[in-house]
């Protein structure tokens, strides 16, 4: 099956996001998690070019300077200068047992393109079939959530589930309006000052950030 | 059906894999060397441990048995029949209709299971502590090749090396997603195959440190020299599968001099490259804790099926 | 005429008559050895025999006039009973020439007594297999179970053989019960015979009933999860031929009773069906061979590795089922042409090993793999036959477990053009499971042989170990010559094989196109394998190595001690034991296992380390199954009271009721 080359570059992008997806998910220091998630976000910011370049839907070049932005220059900065204010820059993680989490991401994958199958045949663009992969790379993304017991890392799970949807909104709809993505942008920010401000409590409270020590906030 | 040509090619290939397999070893030491800012041995210097190790006497534990002394042979058979099998140069083999990918896949299980019994054979800690551990490596590795194997047979729809790579290679100007996952995993796999930094380190003194060496502890002589040749030639074997299926370019087709004769330089090219980008990576990489190895093999598997996913879903 | 009907009958019945001369001299050791063991294997070569040659003609069928009055005995030998008789006579001729070696004076049952069983076992398998209608089936079935049960308990002296062989008849009464509610379901309102029952039309809610028996039942005796649990149990308490009989005869039986309701007797096939058994084969295969790497005992670790064997089968049979169901019926002959393949190699391979295991034992009295090593050196004969059997059942080119294994992969690469979009995405998943397997396999096999027979003696005593005897030999070389054999001419049984997949799919593989030595199912470019080149390159290479080395340098050899490190002390305990080479599979599958560790301290004046390995489902189904039966009966012990007045009581109102209702 020969397809045009642009969707043949998307589909590319569209792998290597999930393959970012399933390194984090694998990632045990936090240095290298923040670097994969700066890495997706450029990931992204290329493949919402593309799109743009090829069906000549500007406000999608904006998106992808949003994209670039936000994504790969500020959150990253702000994410290292948290670490490194919060003194868990060389932390590394215990994960326990990553075959277990990546076959479960497996069976994540799977359910994701099944349930997307449907919906991409009824969509009209060019990048329809990376529908699926969008939402392996959300639901990857809140494993990753799921799994980690430190803060930060929590937090860049979510950050990469909101990849995840800017990267569906593309591929099915050419993305949002203008409106929505600013309000999206704005959202993101405030999370991340007001984690940040939580993150700087939690240490303060417990001495350390991982998250198991709020368990003992509950009444016994 | 058999091409005098395609006679002369394949012989060609086997004779030019068994006598150039240490040149690509020595090419990664050297650039190890290199790149940690040591001068290095020399690209020849495979050959002249062979031929010292050649001219020695051959010394036998009281315990070894039959299958110790015929274990070095056996493995240096299979190493020959998989150069054999793997299209390097054309992809017209008399012999390909022998074994597919999966019989390939078989070819380095067969190596393994024996040369775990012959470390086993001599009754030592560290004969058993290598198989179990080489047996560990194989266990995981053995079926990330065959998925990574796979992939490329869904996308070709064949399972003969000489038809995938006829198909890959024509297929020019069209980017596989899947493989892509299946080169990372076939990366992964090659290195801990083949005895590399970060699964386990050649050149290592260490007897508890050791995977592969520690199976071959007892050999000496010429049965060590057939030894070290196989892990050459193992080693030349991955690099040309790596190269097939991801790199086809410039293998020629069917049994035309000419087109052989261009092959060369442009297997050598890719060979050199190859090797340095390994030399690169064990570089800056560190070998990691025995029992992260199942984890890194285990990653490489799932990598591997994820591209068969992809295939199905992205390409189907 | 119906030649080799009548054949095999007339040695089913001379094994009969085997037995009962058996039973008149039950202590005379040398009759039974000499002369009636061997009559027997002559005999399993006449069945196999016949069965080849029944295999290319049309269906016989026969009526035996014994059984009920109005439902006698049919029987009938098509294409599918044959190819299984094959696999009955072929291995059961090895099988019973290695008996008429091993069997000793003095181990629980009586040398005729044995002879009896025995003979009593084959001749129920051959009957079951060649049974047309439901009662003589469940006869025979019984009879199967019944001889088998006291072969187990040869040694009935130990208790713990007594408690294997009381868990083996339960879970087979367990599962004939399940048979029998099939067989009552399929046959309709006509009577029991075969050929009625292929002439009903089910209503799909009750065929997937019967099918979910079927497989139950079947299942049950094949040692399907989560019904496996008396293989372990009853093949390491049977003695060696026994074992090596029930795994690679036995275990078949129940397979060919699954292909007989699923392919002939129900002949339909849903397509999810097919997805059950291959779900369910996987999940056999996978936890079969897990656990077998972690086992000390070497045959409850065969044992293991039988569980896992027949979770490939099983494999092979769902993919056939579902490609029958959505009309791929290539591709359903390939798949069934794989599960086939696999229960001949299997019962080769197996068979072997468990001989070996045999001998092994006889010689050493030791089945723990801890007390063994070495054995090399006293027993070449059995180490090198065992050595084709270890390399024969990882999956390794040229023996005949690769052929199998290569089938079946391929049917899954052929695959994924399935209507159902989650079929699609569950095939790479299915045969990355497979291959995982295979690949766990080959590791337990290296444990299995290197810890037995290579290394160092672990324990003094087996220095005394003796090699196998000229019988025993025989056997194990008839063995090892069918692996070999069934792995070098692949094209020759799947032209077999395909005989059976014509009768029960309607399309046969039959793709010699490129003649007799390759082996390209599809197509040549699709797929080709030649075990018969691929052993001759490799011979040739060693040859001309060997030579060469020869020539230019010198074959001098020295002896000297092992390396050691500087450690002068080392003793042949410092090999690994079976829990050392197990124990990265068992940190690896950790949530798998149920284990129980005892840790020595540094305190400890004598250090010991000890590590129980055991099964999660026996706790998690068995034992509260258990509990909850036991409750029930204190329920039901209410109405024991013991004394006469109340069963009076009982029989005074039962008659009370009967006479009002009853009006």
């Amino acid at each position: 099956m020969h397809l045009p080359m642009i969707s043949q570059i998307i589909n590319l992008l569209a792998a290597i996001l999930l393959l970012l997806s399933f390194a984090m998910l694998t990632q045990r220091r936090i240095l290298s998690l923040i670097n994969l998630f700066a890495l997706q976000g450029f990931t992204l910011t290329l493949s919402t070019l593309v799109v743009a370049w090829s069906t000549g839907q500007h406000h999608l070049y904006y998106s992808a300077a949003l994209t670039f932005v936000l994504k790969v220059l500020l959150l990253p900065w702000i994410l290292h200068r948290l670490i490194r204010k919060l003194n868990v820059k060389w932390d590394v993680e215990t994960l326990i047992n990553i075959p277990t989490t990546m076959l479960v991401g497996i069976a994540l994958v799977i359910l994701a393109f099944n349930v997307a199958l449907p919906i991409s045949q009824l969509a009209g663009t060019i990048a329809k079939s990376t529908l699926g992969i969008a939402l392996a790379c959300v639901l990857l993304a809140f494993l990753t959530m799921i799994t980690r017991s430190k803060a930060v890392p929590q937090v860049i799970g979510f950050l990469a589930m909101e990849n995840g949807l800017v990267f569906a909104a593309t591929s099915a709809t050419y993305g949002m309006p203008m409106v929505v993505e600013f309000g999206i942008a704005l959202d993101v920010m405030v999370g991340m000052v007001i984690l940040g401000v939580f993150f700087f409590q939690i240490r303060e409270r417990f001495e350390s950030l991982d998250i198991r020590h709020l368990e003992k906030l509950k009444e016994e | 059906m058999i091409s005098w040509a395609g006679l002369v090619a394949q012989l060609t290939e086997i004779v030019l894999a068994v006598l150039l397999a240490p040149v690509l070893l020595g090419w990664v030491n050297q650039c190890r060397a290199w790149l940690q800012n040591k001068s290095g041995p020399g690209i020849l210097q495979p050959y002249r441990t062979l031929r010292k190790l050649f001219a020695k006497e051959a010394v036998l534990a009281h315990t070894a048995s039959p299958l110790f002394r015929a274990t070095p042979y056996v493995l240096f058979a299979c190493m020959c029949l998989a150069a054999a099998i793997v299209p390097t140069l054309g992809t017209d083999l008399p012999f390909s209709p022998a074994a597919d990918a999966i019989a390939l896949v078989g070819i380095f299980a067969l190596a393994r299971v024996f040369i775990s019994l012959a470390a086993m054979d001599i009754g030592t800690a560290f004969g058993t502590l290598g198989a179990r551990r080489e047996m560990m490596v194989g266990f995981l590795a053995e079926p990330a090749l065959l998925m990574v194997l796979f992939t490329a047979s869904l996308i070709s729809h064949s399972t003969s090396l000489a038809t995938i790579v006829e198909r890959l290679a024509h297929m020019k100007f069209v980017i596989y997603p899947s493989l892509a996952f299946a080169g990372v995993a076939f990366t992964m796999v090659s290195l801990a195959e083949n005895a590399r930094i970060p699964v386990d380190n050649p050149s290592t003194h260490l007897e508890l440190t050791m995977i592969h060496e520690a199976m071959v502890l007892e050999y000496s002589g010429r049965h060590l020299a057939l030894i070290e040749w196989s892990a050459a030639l193992k080693l030349f074997v991955y690099s040309c599968i790596g190269i097939a299926l991801f790199f086809p370019f410039g293998i020629a087709e069917g049994g035309d001099a000419l087109g052989l004769l261009l092959a060369l330089p442009a297997l050598a090219a890719k060979l050199a490259v190859g090797g340095f980008a390994m030399a690169v990576i064990e570089t800056l990489s560190a070998k990691m804790r025995i029992f992260r190895a199942p984890e890194f093999l285990g990653t490489a598997f799932l990598l591997a099926v994820l591209a068969m996913l992809i295939h199905l879903l992205l390409e189907g | 005429m119906p030649g080799a009907l009548h054949l095999i009958l007339s040695v089913i019945l001379l094994w009969l008559a085997l037995g009962l001369v058996g039973v008149f001299f039950p202590r005379n050791l040398r009759l039974v050895s000499r002369i009636l063991f061997p009559a027997g294997a002559l005999g399993a070569l006449l069945v196999a025999s016949a069965a080849l040659e029944a295999l290319g003609g049309d269906p016989r069928t026969l009526v035996l006039p014994l059984g009920l009055p109005d439902l006698p005995f049919h029987l009938r030998l098509d294409a599918l009973s044959a190819f299984f008789l094959l696999l009955l006579g072929a291995v059961t001729a090895g099988i019973s020439v290695f008996a008429s070696g091993y069997f000793r004076q003095g181990e629980g049952t009586a040398p005729g007594l044995q002879c009896l069983y025995y003979h009593v076992f084959i001749a129920s398998m051959a009957m079951v297999l060649l049974a047309d209608d439901a009662y003589a089936f469940m006869v025979f079935w019984e009879t199967m179970a019944l001889s088998s049960y006291f072969l187990v308990t040869s040694d009935h002296t130990k208790a713990e053989i007594r408690r294997a062989g009381f868990l083996y008849l339960l879970i087979a009464h367990v599962g004939a019960i399940g048979i029998l509610l099939c067989f009552g379901l399929l046959h309709g309102t006509g009577d029991y015979t075969f050929d009625t029952m292929r002439k009903v039309q089910l209503a799909p809610f009750w065929a997937t009933v019967a099918f979910g028996l079927a497989l139950f039942g079947f299942g049950a005796k094949a040692g399907m999860l989560p019904l496996h649990v008396w293989l372990p149990e009853a093949h390491p308490a049977a003695p060696s031929p026994v074992s090596a009989l029930m795994s690679a005869v036995m275990l078949k039986t129940a397979i060919y009773g699954l292909l007989r309701v699923l392919f002939d007797l129900l002949h339909m096939q849903v397509w999810w069906w097919g997805v059950v058994i291959l779900v369910l084969g996987l999940a056999t295969a996978l936890y079969g061979v897990i656990f077998s790497a972690v086992q000390t005992d070497m045959k409850r670790l065969l044992a293991y590795s039988s569980i896992e064997n027949i979770g490939f089968i099983l494999v092979g049979i769902g993919l056939a089922v579902t490609f029958q169901a959505y009309g791929m019926r290539a591709l359903a002959a390939l798949a069934l042409t794989a599960a086939l393949y696999h229960s001949i190699n299997h019962a080769f391979f197996k068979s072997l090993l468990f001989l070996a295991t045999g001998s092994v034992l006889h010689a050493t009295h030791e089945r723990a793999l801890g007390k063994l090593g070495g054995l090399m050196h006293r027993m070449p004969w059995v180490a090198w036959l065992a050595l084709v059997g270890t390399l024969a059942i990882a999956g390794l080119p040229p023996l005949n477990g690769f052929v199998s294994e290569w089938l079946l992969l391929q049917a899954f690469l052929f695959s994924p053009n399935l209507p159902h979009a989650y079929l699609n995405m569950l095939v790479p998943v299915a045969a990355a499971a497979v291959v995982l397997a295979a690949a766990l396999a080959g590791y337990v096999m290296v444990k299995f042989y290197g810890v037995v027979f290579l290394g160092q003696p672990r324990e003094p005593g087996l220095a005394t170990a003796h090699d196998a005897g000229i019988w025993e030999r025989v056997g194990l070389i008839w063995l090892a010559a069918g692996c070999i054999a069934l792995g070098v001419a692949p094209v020759a049984v799947i032209g077999v094989i395909d005989a059976v997949s014509g009768q029960l799919l309607g399309n046969t593989l039959g793709a010699n196109a490129s003649g007799w030595m390759f082996l390209t199912p599809i197509s040549a470019e699709r797929a080709s394998y030649a075990p018969f080149l691929f052993l001759i390159v490799i011979l040739f290479v060693w040859f001309l190595t060997w030579l060469a080395v020869r020539q230019y340098y010198h074959g001098g050899v020295r002896r000297a001690p092992p390396w050691d490190c500087g450690f002068p002390a080392q003793t042949a305990r410092m090999q690994d034991t079976a829990e050392g080479f197990g124990q990265p599979i068992r940190q690896v599958f950790e949530p798998f296992f149920r284990m129980q560790r005892e840790l020595p301290t540094p305190f400890d004046a004598e250090p010991r380390y000890r590590v129980t390995v055991d099964d999660h489902l026996w706790h998690w189904l068995y034992l509260p199954m258990v509990r909850v039966t036991e409750l029930l009966t204190r329920v039901v012990t209410l109405l024991q009271r013991g004394r006469i007045s109340v069963y009076l009581t009982y029989s005074f109102v039962t008659l009370l009721i009967l006479l009002l209702f009853v009006k």
